[in-house]
């Protein structure tokens, strides 16, 4: 006479919940009281006013934000005439360039810095590179190298399903090839475009091992500036990381509601990597 | 006759070695209403989409006006398309998806300067106009007020509509329709049929619809083009096409008919079934053809008031007719009429001589062209059949090590000599597999003659066919292979 057990599809989602209330949403929640508190436990607002009024705070993250926008950018123009040809290849060759492409995320992240880091060196030695002065510009380049991939894929994953016929009917109408793409192409990719920015924008903000491989120590960005905090250990360092992880988070959820915005708009379905 | 409008000269094209379109010669008349009819794989869609300009022909040209527009892109082609599956642009609302066309166009206008001069300018359409011209062409289909509306929350009859309007607002020359109706249910399919002529009535442009459905085709068309395997078979007015079909195969694709063999006995008489009738086409005396008799041209009658006596085996109602198949001697007739017989019944059937119609019999022996073998059995149509090579040379005979001795004692190595062979329809047997036979082939076409089957199986390397009459029913798509008794098979020496 007991309770009947029902176990309905529902109840898949227990483990995620599980893991997301243990190691998402507690630590969520820790990082927003160390914020809010200094190392007394009281509340306070200081750990932001303090992050805010220090210059180097601001130019850190005038720096990262740079950073961030100009390695998107650059991501974007390789991207998408790569993942354009991708789209229209053979099926044949099409995954094999998909490999060429795909393969280098198979390799850790350090090592592929460390070894582009040789190759700018060897680079330097050539005459052709500055290593040791140009330190931004290596950063750049090592992001856009680590995240390239991440840009393709959702990018290639949208245009390949544009309908053919889509196409075709825009040069039926009268378009060539350049207002085909402006017109039709480019708005239908949108959400792949905007998913790639959301893919590479929040990491190469935080990617310190980058920016400390390949600048020197002499990039400093807003993830670095998160872990000094936590290495340091006085005795409120960590509400002043904390703080600085929620302004992050804030910019963040920021970008998202702006993109969420423009995907809505473009009114594409099911495109994207979401 | 009004001028011709497009005018395609000996096209073909070629997809991974096989002519989809092969050298196909067509003229379409300024206004016409001509569908490209056939099943799929025959070439039409190839055909609709080289005019379009979206495939390069790999041979002839397409006149436009007079004018060759084979090299010409589709945007610069004053022809538009309507999508199989609409096409519509998912991420534009109606208005702007039907604007698609006039934001791009720019119309020339001529002005007069202060100093008198004329002045040609390119200008962009003014919102003013697209405005009225959407409009227009939404109301052409019924959709007025629709200009907001997302097209992917659209039924699949109403994206159909916008895209006519979408093409049709551009005023093009000549409107492509890629079977159109094809993903719509019977009832929105026979409505917009209507819809489509009347549309093509009050616009006046020419319509090149595209289909696989015949009775869209005889409702909607006044020109027919047939085509099966990248061939045009016949063109014709739906009358012309249903009531004298130049082939069985339009025969058996347009409608229902009867096909059965028959022979000319005397100035327009054939003999069939077992009897002499009148008929009104001129062929040449003891000529083997077909005929093709329409089930509802033939009457049935009490017996022995007819022509020809038999008996009703089977009968189905269905609506507006009876169908009833009639049994003579082996042959299998289908007849229809509004009064039903009993199955069982002896009747007797008359027809006329108006609905005799008869075509030349398209296969009256296979015939390849093959060599001799070292082991002197004969190679064609990717197989290697077993033969007596003695009939080559008269009196001949073989001796121990397969060297042919000719009757006059010459001594002949018959290896790879060109040979001219030839097996009649009969005598050619299809094996249910792929294995047991000498060469296997897959069955592209079946057509019920009335007393037997006329099976073309067809060799997957070389293509090459095999037709065979038989009795038993196949179906298409049947992975088979044939077998050819040695004394059936008839060797010529190809002369050099």
């Amino acid at each position: 006479m007991g309770v009947a057990l029902r176990f309905s599809r529902k109840h898949l989602g227990i483990p995620y919940a599980l893991f997301l209330a243990v190691f998402v949403l507690f630590p969520l929640v820790l990082i927003v009281i160390y914020a809010f508190t200094d190392a007394n436990g009281v509340p306070t607002f200081n750990n932001f006013t303090d992050f805010f009024s220090r210059s180097s705070n601001l130019y850190v993250l005038l720096i990262s934000f740079v950073l961030a926008v100009l390695t998107t950018a650059i991501c974007l123009l390789i991207a998408y005439p790569v993942a354009y040809i991708l789209a229209r290849s053979g099926a044949k060759k099409r995954s094999v360039y998909l490999l060429l492409f795909i393969l280098p995320m198979w390799i850790n992240f350090v090592l592929r810095t460390a070894a582009m880091k040789e190759l700018l060196f060897a680079l330097d030695g050539l005459g052709v590179y500055n290593v040791t002065d140009w330190y931004f510009v290596n950063t750049v380049i090592g992001m856009v190298y680590d995240y390239l991939p991440f840009t393709i894929l959702p990018i290639y994953t949208v245009l390949i399903k544009i309908d053919k016929n889509v196409i075709e009917a825009s040069n039926d109408l009268g378009a060539n090839s350049a207002q085909t793409f402006l017109r039709t192409t480019l708005p239908l990719s949108m959400p792949g475009i905007v998913s790639a920015i959301t893919m590479v924008l929040l990491p190469t903000t935080t990617s310190y091992v980058i920016s400390d491989t390949l600048g020197n120590s002499k990039v400093t960005i807003i993830g670095k500036l998160i872990e000094n905090q936590f290495n340091i250990g006085t005795a409120d360092s960590w509400h002043t990381g904390s703080a600085i992880s929620l302004i992050l988070l804030f910019f963040i959820f920021g970008t998202m509601l702006l993109s969420g915005k423009f995907t809505e708009n473009t009114n594409t379905r099911g495109g994207g990597l979401w | 006759m009004a001028e011709k409008i497009i005018e395609l000269k000996k096209v073909s094209k070629i997809f991974d070695g096989t002519a989809v379109v092969d050298n196909i010669d067509l003229y379409i008349r300024k206004g016409e209403f001509v569908t490209l009819l056939g099943p799929s794989g025959c070439g039409k869609t190839t055909t609709l989409r080289m005019i379009a300009g979206f495939e390069k022909p790999d041979g002839g040209e397409i006149l436009l006006n007079g004018k060759d527009i084979t090299q010409i892109p589709p945007y610069l082609r004053p022809i538009n398309t309507v999508f199989q599956r609409y096409a519509l642009f998912p991420h534009l609302n109606v208005y702007d998806n039907i604007a698609y066309g006039l934001k791009l166009k720019k119309v020339k206008n001529v002005y007069v300067d202060k100093n008198g001069k004329q002045v040609v300018k390119y200008e962009k359409l003014s919102k003013k106009t697209i405005d009225e011209k959407v409009s227009k062409a939404l109301k052409m289909v019924d959709l007025e007020e629709f200009e907001k509306r997302d097209v992917t929350t659209l039924s699949g009859g109403q994206q159909q509509r916008i895209a006519i309007a979408r093409a049709i607002v551009n005023e093009p020359q000549i409107l492509l329709l890629d079977e159109p109706l094809g993903a719509l249910d019977l009832k929105m399919r026979q409505d917009m049929q209507i819809e489509l002529k009347e549309m093509h009535k009050k616009l006046g442009i020419t319509f090149i619809y595209v289909t696989h459905d015949q009775e869209e085709a005889l409702t909607m068309s006044d020109t027919i083009v047939v085509m099966n395997d990248g061939v045009i078979q016949q063109i014709g007015t739906p009358k012309d096409i249903y009531n004298e079909p130049k082939n069985s195969f339009v025969a058996d694709f347009i409608g229902e008919s009867n096909i059965m063999s028959g022979t000319i006995v005397d100035n327009r008489k054939v003999r069939f079934i077992g009897h002499v009738f009148d008929m009104v086409d001129d062929f040449e005396l003891h000529e083997k053809v077909d005929v093709v008799v329409r089930p509802e041209d033939i009457f049935i009658v009490n017996k022995d008031k007819g022509q020809v006596n038999g008996r009703i085996i089977s009968s189905v109602f269905r609506g507006v007719h009876y169908e009833m198949t009639f049994l003579v001697g082996k042959t299998e007739i289908i007849i229809q009429d509004t009064i039903e017989r009993d199955v069982g019944e002896e009747v007797s059937i008359i027809i006329k001589p108006d609905d005799i119609h008869i075509m030349k019999k398209e296969y009256l022996v296979n015939s390849y062209d093959g060599f001799i073998t070292k082991d002197n059995r004969v190679a064609f149509a990717e197989g290697e059949f077993d033969c007596d090579v003695t009939k080559l040379y008269p009196g001949s005979r073989l001796d121990e090590e397969g060297y042919l001795i000719t009757a006059d004692n010459q001594k002949l190595d018959l290896n790879e000599t060109p040979v001219k062979v030839e097996v009649p329809l009969d005598k050619i047997e299809i094996i249910d597999n792929e294995v047991d036979g000498t060469v296997s082939g897959e069955i592209i076409s079946i057509i019920y003659k009335g007393d037997h089957y006329q099976v073309i199986i067809r060799t997957p390397e070389e293509e090459e066919d095999f037709v065979v009459d038989t009795e038993y029913s196949w179906n298409e798509n049947d992975k088979v292979s044939v077998k050819i008794d040695p004394k059936d098979i008839t060797l010529k020496l190809k002369v050099k």
